[in-house]
């Protein structure tokens, strides 16, 4: 189709390349500090690129991240948890069989993370999508906060509120990064294939989608498990990162920070989700100092717990208000254009 | 056998009749016209047929099956394609794209296949962006392909949304009121290209359109509705002289 | 089961299942009006409590008095967050309203946690509310019998309102169709503005009630019971006010009912809300006093 597919392919692998370089120095010479944003930046680039291709590409608005999320943290948590530590954790009631025995490497437990929570969505996706629009975030929101009461009630599998503790560090830059590249390359890949095209037209018509024989239901059930599969393995991600979860994590304070991170990126701009998630992870660190007490010399501030949440509030309703198409609009990136921009011609 | 046959198609909502025992058959290769004031039902028979709504009461075979309440996309892919009256394109993708997405129902490609690009994906999609530009140059917008839908003028619109319709692939076309804000001059251009497309795709076509010069014209056989109920039908010539019709559209006139 | 044991958990339900309902009204009138659902209701019913709060601690008002003017601040709020964020994004598509909402929803919670603290304020309760009847031998805090009672008078001047007002016809006119109200020269705008006026003001009673019945606030104490009041809403048929009280009492006792009868599941309790809601869009899609849902 594109005359300059060559070209753009090998533009791409050496990106890829460039990135690894710079996340090697990253690793080897970055403070503790560095490390942890990017590890958080890869995982917020999963979420986001998953969740906006539910919500900006398809054009169905879920409000349940936080719920494939959680099933997957658990699910990998609980299959990485050596059988000894679960039964120091497990103190109110003790870890059902055949949990409390097995134990399997990070790679499965990840994949199984995005397997459990992409059956969950095919589960809830047959009410959810019988509604749409804000009824269809309405259901999906209520699902999320029944995934977090199950998690807080069902002592012997999620050990209840006490949350799981002692998950092993597995994740480090190159898992991070790794899955974070994977995502973005399959969802790309869908988005560009002819299922994105179809995606893209239940979300603009789907009268018109239904017209030319669109199966809308399945192609929305597609979007769904998919997001909900690279949801489940962040999930997975993160808990080998922070080490211990609990239900309060998973609260709809995640969505929101999805929604916002999609919202600002362009609902259905992968590419602007991508750099929302880093604006967004990097800015929460930025923004870190508002929260912190401050001596001015002359007067002394508090900190003050939640500024942060307040002025990513109002970038919210005021991108809502002012710019509704975030940064990116529906717009990706692509090399024909970077090419263009740096004088490089190609073949049109 | 026909090709398509309705038979006692009625349509209520709530307590009014949309439309009232309305039949038909149509054979193969016809092009038949539905008429009438407007509000008559027209588009409600449309409706119906592709699968937008469940007829309150009666049958709708296509091809011996029965499809009546069929969801939309499994009639599509049985062979029934129709244009809206209302433009519907997809805004965001470009003019192939609007086209190549017809083709999309019947690939074989799994999700799992487009997305790792399986050699049997890369054959289709060669395919669909061969079929596309094929069909774009029959109605006459290959030179537009990678432009924005919506950055064409209205004429082209239509023809677009045509375009996309015969990319299902289908046996019988379904066209709302396909020469609606056309000039004279377009409408002519219309009216070749859709008995060159019927010629072209071996296609039957059913058709609603309120110009008259073009009805007469292009269609073989028609029905006229008013009030839901079908009022007279025969060839364009037993119409234009049928005193019942006459009586609907002065009235129309009158009422308008 | 005791009899007497029964009855006073149905008491409970109502008591609670009235707060649910009294939240619902605001839900299901800007709903009706604007088809928004307006997700920083149960956030305005916390500043109504907070409102509350520090009329009767820092003013030293009268209980009554300084309730009264929660209610007030809490409508002022209301057309606040009308004109300062719904109003821009009135003809964007629904989502984007929506996700405005969200957006006014965390503000509040946030700016609560930032102003208030996010440590819990024991709410004084007045002390009538306090006193504990004995009916045959029941016992009722007064604050359960009293939250029926000015529920009703709540929903009865909000009916009368909409259907012997003027404005309430307007209000009424515009559900129907915007476009041609404000063809017909009403200020759709004021009206919407009242609207969200009435809703936060009913809400803000929801909330003091609750606050007393708890006894105490925090800023993220809309959350839940905002959740549950759409619920409510929703279950009554959204858009329709009866039914939004009549949602709110039958998920009040379904919640209290499952408590009592079914002490093991307790934790689940948040969860019925969202089981009744699925149900609900699954198999009764429009509600149970039949409203049609839009599309």
């Amino acid at each position: 189709m594109d005359p300059n597919h060559l070209r753009n392919q090998i533009l791409s692998i050496a990106g890829t390349v460039v990135l690894l370089a710079l996340l090697y120095v990253a690793n080897t010479q970055g403070s503790d500090y560095t490390i942890r944003i990017l590890n958080n930046i890869a995982i917020f680039i999963i979420l986001a690129v998953s969740y906006n291709l539910i919500n900006g590409v398809t054009g169905q608005f879920s409000l349940a991240p936080n719920a494939f999320v959680a099933i997957g943290s658990y699910t990998s948590a609980l299959l990485t948890l050596t059988p000894m530590e679960k039964e120091i954790s497990f103190i109110i009631e003790p870890c059902i069989w055949p949990l409390s025995v097995i134990t399997l490497p990070f790679i499965v437990s990840l994949v199984a993370a995005g397997v459990v929570a992409a059956l969950l969505a095919l589960l809830m996706g047959f009410p959810v999508f019988r509604t749409r629009g804000d009824y269809l975030a309405i259901v999906t929101l209520g699902f999320g906060e029944v995934v977090r009461v199950i998690a807080n009630n069902t002592q012997s599998i999620t050990n209840g509120p006490l949350g799981l503790k002692g998950i092993a560090d597995f994740t480090n830059i190159w898992w991070a990064w790794g899955f974070a590249i994977i995502t973005v390359f399959l969802i790309g890949r869908m988005i560009r294939s002819s299922y994105g095209m179809a995606m893209k037209a239940v979300k603009f018509d789907q009268a018109a989608a239904e017209a030319v024989g669109i199966n809308t239901y399945w192609h929305k059930m597609l979007a769904f498990t998919t997001s909900a599969f690279f949801q489940g393995v962040g999930g997975g991600l993160l808990a080998h990162l922070i080490t211990t979860i609990s239900p309060v994590l998973f609260t709809f304070f995640l969505t929101f920070n999805l929604l916002i991170i999609i919202v600002a990126g362009g609902l259905g701009s992968t590419t602007g989700a991508i750099i929302a998630a880093i604006l967004f992870t990097w800015g929460g660190e930025a923004l870190r100092f508002v929260e912190e007490p401050m001596d001015l010399g002359f007067i002394d501030i508090p900190g003050i717990p939640g500024m942060r949440m307040v002025i990513f509030s109002v970038i919210l309703v005021l991108i809502m208000i002012f710019a509704r198409q975030g940064l990116m609009g529906t717009r990706e990136f692509n090399w024909n254009w970077v090419c263009r921009k740096l004088g490089i011609g190609g073949r049109s | 056998m026909a090709l398509l046959t309705v038979e006692h198609l009625t349509m209520k909502f709530g307590g009014l009749v949309a439309v009232n025992d309305f039949d038909l058959a149509l054979e193969k290769n016809e092009i038949v016209g539905l008429i009438g004031p407007n509000g008559a039902g027209k588009t409600t028979v449309f409706n119906m047929i592709a699968g937008y709504y469940t007829p309150t009461e009666g049958a709708i075979r296509f091809q011996g099956s029965s499809i009546a309440g069929q969801k939309a996309n499994r009639i599509t892919k049985a062979g029934i394609a129709r244009t809206f009256q209302n433009i519907r394109l997809f805004s965001e993708l470009s003019v192939i794209e609007n086209v190549m997405i017809g083709y999309h129902c019947r690939i074989r490609s799994t999700f799992l296949g487009a997305t790792l690009r399986f050699p049997l994906y890369r054959r289709e999609e060669k395919m669909m962006v061969e079929g596309a530009m094929n069909l774009l140059r029959e109605v006459g917008l290959e030179d537009v392909a990678r432009e924005m839908s919506t950055s064409l003028p209205y004429g082209k619109q239509r023809r677009l949304e045509i375009a996309r319709a015969l990319a299902t692939g289908p046996q019988l076309l379904l066209l709302d009121e396909p020469a609606a804000g056309m000039n004279a001059n377009e409408t002519q251009d219309l009216l070749q290209l859709i008995l060159k497309l019927r010629k072209d795709y071996n296609l039957t076509v059913f058709l609603i359109e309120h110009d008259m010069k073009f009805v007469m014209e292009i269609c073989e056989r028609l029905k006229v509705l008013d009030y839901g109920t079908t009022i007279a039908e025969g060839t364009p010539h037993e119409i234009q002289n049928n005193p019942r019709v006459i009586e609907a559209y002065l009235g129309e006139v009158q009422r308008a | 089961m005791e009899l007497t044991f029964f009855l006073q958990q149905m008491i409970n339900g109502v008591a609670l299942g009235s707060l649910y309902g009294l939240i619902a009204i605001g839900y299901t009138m800007v709903y009706g009006i604007i088809r928004l659902i307006n997700f920083a209701h149960g956030d305005v019913m916390m500043m109504g409590c907070y409102f509350a709060y520090f009329g009767i601690l820092m003013f030293s008002l009268p209980w009554w008095a300084s309730f009264a003017v929660a209610l007030l601040l809490t409508a002022a709020l209301g057309v606040l967050m009308d004109k300062g964020a719904y109003l821009p994004v009135r003809n964007a598509p629904r989502i984007s309203a929506l996700i405005t909402a969200i957006g006014v929803s965390f503000l509040l919670e946030n700016l609560g946690l930032v102003v208030f603290g996010g440590r819990p304020k024991g709410f004084e309760t007045p002390d009538m509310f306090n006193e504990v009847y004995e009916v045959a031998g029941l016992m009722f805090p007064a604050l359960v019998l009293w939250t029926p009672l000015l529920t009703l008078a709540i929903l009865g001047i909000i009916l009368l309102i909409i259907y012997r007002t003027k404005t309430g016809r307007a209000m009424r006119c515009i559900s129907h169709d915007m476009e041609t109200t404000k063809l017909m020269g009403v200020d759709v705008n004021r009206i919407i503005s009242i609207t969200f006026a009435v809703g936060s003001a009913a809400a803000a009673a929801g909330g003091i009630m609750w606050a007393m019945r708890y006894p105490e606030i925090n800023p993220l104490m809309g959350i839940i019971p905002g959740f549950k009041a759409f619920v409510a809403a929703v279950l009554g048929g959204i858009g329709n006010i009866t039914g939004a009280m009549l949602g709110g009492l039958l998920l009040g006792i379904a919640e209290i009912l499952l408590v009592a009868l079914m002490p093991e599941l307790a934790g689940y309790r948040d969860a019925v809300a969202f089981g009744l809601l699925i149900l609900i869009l699954l198999f009764r899609p429009t509600g149970l006093m039949g409203t049609k849902l839009p599309d």
